[in-house]
């Protein structure tokens, strides 16, 4: 019990300090209190991601399997916690400057937390499950966190009901295969499945687990609820949408394909890949016509789910590392692009239509090459990151055999960079006179996160400061 | 120094990181710093280069001055130069300062135009030195942005349109090149173009969806890369982003244009294409050399009914990479040498003619051939300049165009004697089209009204010309220069590629008898 206990130290921790933070903040000052706490659950994740980055190299699992803890769920839990810090304090300044600053979301965001290291750690069907909902219904509460805004309220909303519906998708399937391999443990089910090809009730099951999972990392045919609640939700909690909870549904969708169905990768790998080349394409066409940001990022995030789901199609080793880095340069170009759009304002106003960045970069030329660069690197163009991330699935997918989907993703990167483009277009070309400048922004985090994220884009060309070997690690240590 | 050739790549990267960081204000004094800064590290850039030039050893047909260390994701950054790469980084080394003293009356944000040039020249001399695949692609694609940025940015009026399609164009193309090169990395376990060079990819024939691929993987590796190089370089029928961007380009934008990026095609062909792809090559030749065919004569065509003198210019370069493509794929010691030559000296032609249209633009504003007429009377020097490039254009015997069109036609005429018949028939038709502007715009009486004002080139002007008639006259009586460097890697070239193929050809003949 002592062994399980310290197994999920981390855990327990965040979850002790978002309750006493509540009681707290209860009893005392309330909304006063919520800038101390943002800061302080930035500190407890940094402190927590420092905790499990350094700490413990083997494997353990917990609770009679229910949750493990190895390299993989470390290296998504690093990612997660980091980028949710970043996340929280970006969102500080927009937040208090719209009186929107409540205590309750840096404690919502450390609960959600909470349960996305809970599905990175996943080792049985109820514990995937616990950790999901846990995740969502904090995500579904800061969603709607604007009472006052009908669009904030709608988004929350949509969320809700269609994140319901994909639960019961994903807890029927995961009734299924309870029914067919007799356990919820994946160790069970990976021996009630055996090699080769699956038995049709646990087929069955795993369509509707796929389903489920494809609606959280917002795969196509299961992604209509992103644009809405991407554009819906405060900026702030928008991108916290496209960065932590993204990176815990990729990898806990890794982690079930090949912790509970790695014998039958042919049965599910063909799937992925059709989600794969459907998401790329439905991306890339749809952002083209958009012209708010942040439905134009909701579909980029379905474009890129796309890629990054040719790693985990590949069902290799090399797949799950090239996954694995994709998420992490991925959120960090996302943590940059969004910094940029918080700081978007008119007369301190938020703005999100990109024809309010006409000739931006005469105005603010720092920033705009910095954005610049980031756009290119979503983009996937050399020498930004962003290739590279690209260039690693490939190479996964080839080395699986998959090279129709690749050259679908070459077409589809193609498509998809006109509307990055479109962006450059208005900052660098733009038209003289219908020159609508935005202000000036004079909030030190935001220039930080934009342009630390811009110059890691740059930098991370000559040396990816161990995150390749440390994806290669927590690769091996998922598939066996 | 044995890292020689990053010191020369990276010399205007570095440049450009300095005007980015500490250049502030946009004041005269600014511009004129940050022009100043430019043709010196641009020059700086030529002078270091020479020392490529000294250092290399003609003789010997393997890669020179290689350096090699570990990079990330298990690639590695190798640098490395021979026959057919080095006098492409000598082109772009010396075309560069020629280009950024062109560049003197940019008037609007003058810091970010040069900027964009001296990391386009970086990622230019990275392309002909990597020999990572990954690598190369990277310079390769890198060099999008600059450009994209500077036909938007500083281009004409239709400029937007322009610059799109010039992006969307080579990125689709890149893309599929770059799906092929993973591939390689698969096939080959490696990304080392040397290495590369020796493996065998495998070519027997299989078929997709019911339809037969002969020569197997090497001709869809083929195909992938011919997706982007015939974009690059442009061969007909995807050369139609090349007029719209030359067009709206800026002048310097136009003349990096042609003199260098539409090099890189060629300069792909010869280092990929052929030696790696000996089978898929040879499978496809015949549809190569009738796509060069059809440019030469139908962009020649294209080319007498322009309006504005840029797509004039353009089409006539694409006529004249034809000659390339079709010197390469003959694949014969003079079609090669022809195609190399022919490259170096469109390089400084066609940056010379788009220098000429540059000089009249910069004073009247336009590039309507109508607009103009009788130059002659008002200047006389800018006409002897740009009778001397139309004639090289043409090419006249004594110039540079000459020997590289006469070289690839004489290569092709022993490989298939009906396309150089076509092929040929393409010199006249430039004749025709070359003349025909340097008529409308030079010759006859000054009649127009605007142009009663105009006045000869300046010193500066001059002065950027003659390097380039200089070089023009030089290789074009006296080609032995160039051939005597590119001659021995070309030898080994051709051998290495009739070997690949008739190795090939026995193992065919071997698996059918059995």
């Amino acid at each position: 019990m002592q062994a399980d206990l310290n197994t999920i130290l981390p855990e327990i921790l965040i979850a002790l300090y978002a309750m006493l933070a509540l009681v707290a903040a209860v009893y005392t000052g309330k909304d006063k209190l919520a800038a101390p706490i943002t800061y302080l659950t930035a500190a407890v994740f940094l402190g927590m991601s420092a905790y499990i980055g350094l700490n413990g190299s083997d494997a353990t699992a917990a609770f009679g399997g229910m949750f493990q803890d190895d390299a993989f769920a470390r290296f998504a839990k690093v990612m997660i916690l980091v980028s949710a810090a970043a996340v929280l304090v970006m969102g500080m300044g927009y937040l208090e400057s719209r009186n929107m600053m409540k205590f309750e979301y840096p404690i919502l965001v450390a609960l959600s937390v909470v349960g996305m290291m809970f599905m990175v750690s996943a080792g049985d069907l109820m514990a995937l499950y616990m950790g999901l909902e846990l995740q969502s219904l904090a995500l579904y509460v800061i969603a709607a966190m604007r009472r006052d805004s009908v669009r904030s309220t709608e988004a929350g909303l949509k969320y809700f009901v269609l994140g319901a519906l994909s639960s019961g998708l994903l807890l029927y399937g995961a009734s299924l295969v309870y029914g067919y391999a007799g356990t919820t443990l994946f160790s069970g089910i990976i021996a009630a499945a055996g090699e080769g090809l699956a038995p049709i009730g646990l087929l069955f099951g795993l369509v509707f687990v796929m389903a489920g999972l494809a609606f959280k990392v917002s795969a196509v045919p299961f992604h209509m609820w992103t644009p809405d609640v991407y554009e819906g939700s405060p900026t702030p909690v928008t991108a916290f949408f496209a960065t932590a909870p993204k990176v815990a549904a990729m990898a806990l969708f890794a982690r079930v394909l090949h912790d509970a169905f790695g014998g039958v990768s042919a049965d599910w790998s063909q799937v992925l890949a059709l989600l794969s080349m459907l998401s790329m394409f439905l991306g890339a066409i749809a952002a083209i016509g958009q012209t708010n940001i942040k439905r134009l990022m909701a579909y980029s995030s379905i474009a890129h789910m796309g890629y990054a789901l040719i790693g985990v199609a590949a069902g290799t080793a090399l797949g799950v590392e090239a996954m694995l880095t994709y998420m992490a340069i991925y959120v960090t170009m996302n943590i940059g692009t969004f910094a940029f759009i918080l700081s978007m304002e008119r007369d301190g106003l938020p703005v999100t239509d990109i024809s309010a960045l006409n000739l931006y970069s005469k105005a603010e030329p720092g920033k705009a090459l910095a954005l610049l660069v980031l756009l290119f690197s979503l983009a996937g163009v050399p020498p930004m990151l962003g290739f590279f991330a690209k260039l690693g699935v490939w190479r996964a997918g080839v080395d699986a055999g998959l090279y129709w989907l690749v050259v679908a993703s070459a077409v589809a990167s193609a498509i998809g960079a006109f509307y990055y483009l479109r962006i450059v277009y208005y900052m660098y070309f733009g038209e003289e006179d219908a020159g609508s400048t935005l202000d000036k922004s004079r909030s030190p985090v935001l220039w930080i996160m934009l342009m630390g994220s811009a110059a890691l884009m740059l930098i991370g060309v000559i040396s990816l400061f161990g995150i390749d070997s440390a994806a290669a690690q927590a690769a091996a240590a998922l598939v066996n | 120094m044995d890292n020689l050739l990053s010191i020369v790549t990276f010399i205007p990267a570095v440049a450009a990181l300095i005007l980015a960081l500490f250049l502030r204000g946009d004041d005269e004094a600014a511009k004129r710093n940050a022009k100043w800064v430019a043709l010196l590290a641009t020059s700086i850039t030529f002078l270091v280069s020479l020392f490529i030039l000294s250092g290399f050893d003609a003789s010997d047909t393997g890669f020179q001055m290689v350096e090699e260390r570990p990079w990330l994701m298990g690639l590695t950054y190798k640098m490395g130069v021979d026959g057919i790469s080095i006098l492409f980084v000598m082109l772009t080394t010396f075309m560069m300062p020629l280009t950024i003293a062109a560049s003197w009356s940019v008037d609007t944000r003058v810091k970010e135009y040069m900027i964009a040039f001296l990391l386009l020249e970086t990622l230019m001399l990275g392309v002909f030195m990597a020999l990572d695949l990954v690598l190369f692609y990277l310079f390769f694609e890198a060099g999008l942005i600059p450009m994209f940025l500077i036909i938007g940015i500083w281009g004409g009026a239709n400029r937007i349109y322009a610059s799109f399609k010039f992006f969307l164009y080579t990125f689709l193309g890149s893309v599929l090149m770059l799906v092929a090169m993973v591939a390689m990395y698969a096939q080959a376990d490696s990304t080392d173009i040397p290495t590369l060079m020796n493996h065998s990819f495998d070519f027997t024939t299989f078929s997709i969806l019911g339809v037969q691929v002969v020569g197997g993987l090497q001709t869809l590796l083929f195909l992938a890369f011919f997706a982007s190089f015939a974009v690059k370089m442009p061969m007909w029928p995807v050369h139609t982003w090349l007029p719209d961007a030359h067009v709206q380009a800026p002048t310097a934008g136009s003349v990096v244009l042609a003199a260098i990026l539409l090099k890189m095609g060629g300069y792909g062909f010869l280092r990929f294409s052929l030696p790696m792809f000996p089978v898929g090559a040879d499978v496809l030749t015949p549809l190569v050399l009738w796509m060069s065919v059809i440019a030469i004569v139908y962009t020649s065509l294209v080319a007498m009914v322009q309006e504005d003198m840029k797509k004039l210019i353009a089409y006539s370069s694409v006529a004249h990479m034809g000659y390339v493509t079709m010197g390469i794929f003959a694949a014969n010691q003079q079609g090669v040498d022809g195609a190399i030559f022919q490259m170096i000296s469109h390089g400084f032609i066609s940056g010379a003619l788009f220098l000429c249209v540059g000089v009249i633009y910069d004073r009247m504003h336009t590039r309507e051939i109508d607009a103009y007429g009788g130059l002659v009377n008002r200047m006389p020097a800018y006409a002897l300049i740009f009778m001397f490039f139309t004639m090289a254009n043409v090419g006249l015997p004594g110039t540079s165009g000459f020997v590289g069109e006469f070289l690839t036609l004489m290569g092709i005429f022993k490989v298939n004697t009906w396309v150089a018949v076509v092929a040929t028939s393409g010199v006249i038709f430039s004749a025709a089209y070359a003349l025909w502007l340097y008529r409308r715009v030079v010759m006859g009486d000054l009649i127009k009204e605007s142009l009663k004002t105009i006045g000869d080139m300046t010193s500066r002007e001059k002065a950027i010309f003659a390097p380039l008639v200089f070089m023009t006259i030089l290789l074009g009586v006296y080609p032995s220069l160039v051939t005597d460097i590119i001659g021995p890697s070309v030898e080994a070239f051709v051998h290495n590629y009739e070997t690949a193929l008739h190795d090939a050809g026995s193992a065919a003949a071997t698996a059918q008898s059995h």
